[in-house]
């Protein structure tokens, strides 16, 4: 019997007298066949279609399931369907959903319900509005066959449905897809994945409880991130929102979670040290730091602004304000696109190459007219990768001579102001901080931060024909060489007109206590095939 | 009496006006967007834009004004932007724990500082006066997060006595509810507990000094007699005024201690509404703490009348 155990033994015995006799419980963390979870941050929707932050869809992925899914070599696997067969001229597909798919109502999962859901799926994604604009036909055949038919052909379509940026393509009811729109949130949860979501017992801010689906029938094959056979080793997974790292920690310490998704750097070092927790990469995909400058108005309209910037900034300076001094979590990165993936480039890159060079940056910077205009440089500090790359960026504009006007806010407020077009003196902006999931930014697929389509572009909305005509090549590559030169292309545009500023790729740790086994390397947190002793 | 009351009541309806119409213009000159956070960092702008649109937020302010009105007359609270759950149900969910911890805090708090202060002018001047003083000077100088990382550093993961976070209802077990709150007690009580044995012992040494308690030592009445029921009850209306106040405070501390503990308390909910926008919960819940402040005010004006027979109403 340990202390705590004492203590609650002797005051047990006066308290339960004193209130009159109330029982206790076991509680849930004492469980082996209950995984406790810390979550990267407060689950506070539950649509994977409306709402698409990444929180959303780490839980979605365990209740809804996909027809394709990436496996850990970024290749598509079918999942939900049997098989598919294309036509020779590319244009129509036809679907076979494979056998014993039910849905956690009880019902079996037909072709309606994935034409219903993919056609509620496309509006709200990159790759699902392209097929969109190209689709002729899009039918349930019988139960388990549904056709699509195309305009062109679309080699990437099983990626764009198995793809694990958000929004992934969930199969949901047809009662359900088709009663909400895309822009509207749904209000049941009825998936077809191997865990259900308990609505009840969901406290948006402070938990949310998944129970495992007794049948579902998982893939034969290994799991392997969104494909294979996603087997369930425990029965019930709570996910506890913890806002403050600290205490995630110490709760990690105490036994009292099992898992927790994001530890920060700062406290990785005090985890370690305890024999309990074991702590690795979380994501080999890991992130991709960035700034975004104004193309629409003075100083960044100038295409030699934006590249004095790019010479002078030193992307060590972002990772380690990002990191810290663990040199395993980053790396320079003189391009866009997710280092260690098959179509990994630098083509173009030289500039954010080797020594930093603040006279060539200030000799571009008079070439590109630059005449004291004020840089409206908005940092969300309720965000600390973006208030880290801030604190740099400000501090490497003064040094170039530029005029910084620091605007300290927070993360809401940011989403608000960069979305202005106005002039910065008439509530616009000059820049401002984020960054891309690596997992997102392996191809040119769903990467809307790099398109270069002008107004139509992501915020900042820059303009280049090279990026745009890579990515196009992109889309219609037959093979991975051909493949790999439209990316080539992509990335060299992208450097020469500045689409956005890359500060550095960084990964991030997860830490788990050494009884839980099977957590896989990935984008998301795989939940299958993790066990607990 | 109940005229005062029911007088008291009534007038929490201007004052729920004024905070309604004040939280509400507030936020819509804020900056912020929901539907910016909604849609997601790879969200176009049309995306938010459709998005803003289908939450009505597109709105112009009288409209969006009055249409919560209403239903605020009709009992509707309105329902959450990002959880679409009614903001009455996240409250209801949410309430337990930090009635609780308000509940715990005010006890422990309550039960330590006036005793101290009691102690502290009665010893006035000895050690035990110093250091009632100088714990009260700690207690306003450390924050709060401060104190609840030492008590979870030593009493969770050094001596394994309580755990580290957490909430469990009460009505799970007396004892896994108040072992979720003892540490948050504590260091939510902590400012509290200084601020009341400071007015505790300030105005004991007031009422020391008069001469009823000169005659109750001349009758031979024993000391604690002479603390506890003559002094602390003459002294009882600036302590409870400074405790009414106080609740104020812990509406304030719990935010910050909810976080530190990770308990889903009405704090955590606030601040999380805010950082979002979620327009409907900030809203729903200022108006709550206003009318518990209301409230409070009216029991401590009540309250006064148990301890002091000259004050009528």
């Amino acid at each position: 019997m340990d202390r705590r155990s004492l203590l609650k033994a002797g005051l047990a015995a006066g308290t339960v007298a004193a209130s009159g006799g109330i029982a206790a419980p076991a509680f849930s963390q004492g469980n082996a066949r209950t995984l406790r979870f810390v979550p990267q941050s407060n689950l506070a929707n539950f649509d994977p279609i409306w709402g698409t932050q990444y929180v959303v869809r780490n839980a979605s992925a365990m209740v809804w399931d996909t027809l394709y899914g990436v496996n850990d070599q970024l290749v598509p696997q079918p999942q939900m369907v049997e098989g598919e067969t294309v036509s020779a001229d590319g244009l129509t597909w036809t679907f076979k959903l494979r056998a014993g798919l039910r849905f956690h109502d009880g019902e079996p999962v037909r072709a309606k319900d994935v034409v219903a859901s993919i056609t509620r799926w496309m509006p709200r994604d990159p790759m699902g509005q392209m097929v969109k604009a190209i689709q002729k036909e899009l039918v349930a055949v019988d139960d388990t066959t549904f056709r699509w038919v195309l305009g062109s052909p679309y080699p990437k379509l099983k990626y764009a449905l198995g793809k694990t940026n958000t929004p992934i393509c969930f199969i949901m009811p047809e009662r359900i897809a088709t009663k909400f729109d895309s822009f509207t949130q749904i209000t049941e949860y009825v998936g077809s994945g191997p865990m259900k979501f308990v609505k009840e017992a969901w406290v948006p801010g402070a938990s949310a409880v998944f129970q495992k689906f007794d049948q579902y029938v998982p893939r034969s094959e290994p799991a392997s991130w969104l494909a294979g056979g996603k087997r369930m080793l425990v029965d019930r997974v709570e996910w506890v929102v913890m806002p403050d790292p600290a205490t995630a920690a110490a709760a990690l310490q105490n036994g009292e979670v099992d898992w927790w998704e994001n530890p920060i750097s700062d406290l990785v070092p005090l985890m370690r040290r305890n024999r309990n927790i074991a702590v690795d990469i979380a994501d080999p995909l890991g992130n991709i730091g960035s700034f975004r400058m104004n193309h629409l108005h003075k100083p960044f309209n100038s295409k030699k602004v934006r590249q004095a910037v790019l010479a002078a900034m030193s992307q060590e300076d972002y990772m380690r304000a990002i990191v810290g001094t663990d040199d395993a979590l980053w790396k320079a990165l003189p391009g866009f696109f997710t280092p260690g993936t098959p179509l990994y480039t630098e083509a173009g890159g030289d500039i954010l190459k080797g020594d930093r060079n603040m006279d060539r940056a200030k000799r571009l910077l008079a070439e590109g007219g630059y005449n004291n205009e004020p840089v409206i440089c908005i940092v969300a500090q309720d965000q600390p990768i973006t208030k880290a790359q801030g604190d740099i960026t400000a501090d490497l504009l003064k040094r170039m001579g530029m005029n910084v006007d620091f605007v300290a806010t927070d993360w809401g407020t940011t989403g608000q102001r960069r979305a202005m077009k106005n002039a910065p003196e008439s509530g616009g902006w000059g820049m401002f901080h984020t960054w891309h999931a690596g997992a997102d930014c392996v191809n040119p697929a769903a990467y809307n931060a790099l398109r270069g389509t002008g107004q139509q572009a992501w915020f900042g909305w820059p303009e280049s024909k090279g990026v745009e005509d890579g990515v196009t090549e992109w889309f219609s590559a037959p093979n991975v060489a051909a493949e790999k030169a439209a990316m080539d292309k992509i990335n060299a545009a992208a450097i020469d007109d500045v689409v956005y500023a890359p500060t550095g790729f960084f990964l991030s740790y997860t830490a788990w206590r050494r009884n839980v086994s099977g957590i896989a390397k990935g984008p998301l947190p795989f939940f299958w095939g993790v066990g607990k002793a | 009496m109940f005229a005062y009351v029911v007088r008291r009541v009534l007038a929490t309806i201007p004052v729920m006006a004024i905070v309604a119409l004040f939280v509400f213009s507030l936020l819509y000159i804020a900056p912020g967007d929901p539907a910016a956070v909604i849609a997601g960092d790879q969200a176009t702008p049309d995306d938010v834009e459709r998005i803003r649109a289908s939450l009505g937020l597109d709105r112009p302010y009288l409209v969006r004004f009055g249409a919560w009105v209403w239903d605020i007359m009709r009992g509707d609270l309105g329902v959450s932007i990002f959880t679409n759950l009614p903001v009455s149900t996240m409250i209801r969910q949410r309430i337990e724990p930090t009635l609780s911890l308000m509940v715990v805090t005010l006890i422990l708090a309550v039960s330590i500082a006036v005793p101290m202060g009691v102690v502290a002018a009665w010893r006035q001047g000895t050690w035990i006066d110093r250091a009632v003083m100088a714990f009260a000077v700690l207690g306003f100088s450390v924050p709060v997060f401060v104190v609840g990382y030492v008590l979870a550093y030593f009493f969770a993961l050094e001596w394994d006595l309580l755990p580290v976070q957490g909430y469990t209802p009460f009505a799970r077990g007396f004892w896994p509810w108040l072992e979720n709150l003892i540490l948050p007690a504590i260091a939510l009580g902590s400012v509290y507990i200084a601020l009341i044995a400071r007015i505790t012992r300030a105005t004991m040494l007031e009422v020391l000094q008069q001469d009823y308690i000169r005659t109750a030592r001349a009758k031979g009445l024993n000391q604690g007699g002479i603390l506890f029921l003559h002094a602390l009850k003459n002294a009882a209306v600036p302590i409870i005024t400074v405790i009414g106040i106080g609740i104020a405070l812990l509406i304030g501390g719990a935010v910050v201690t909810e976080s530190v503990f990770a308990i889903p308390g009405l704090g955590r909910l606030t601040v999380d509404a805010i950082l979002r926008r979620d327009y409907p919960v900030i809203q729903g819940v200022v108006l709550l703490f206003s009318f518990v402040y209301v409230l409070v005010n009216l029991a401590i004006d009540l309250a006064y009348t148990l301890f002091d027979p000259r004050i009528r109403y």
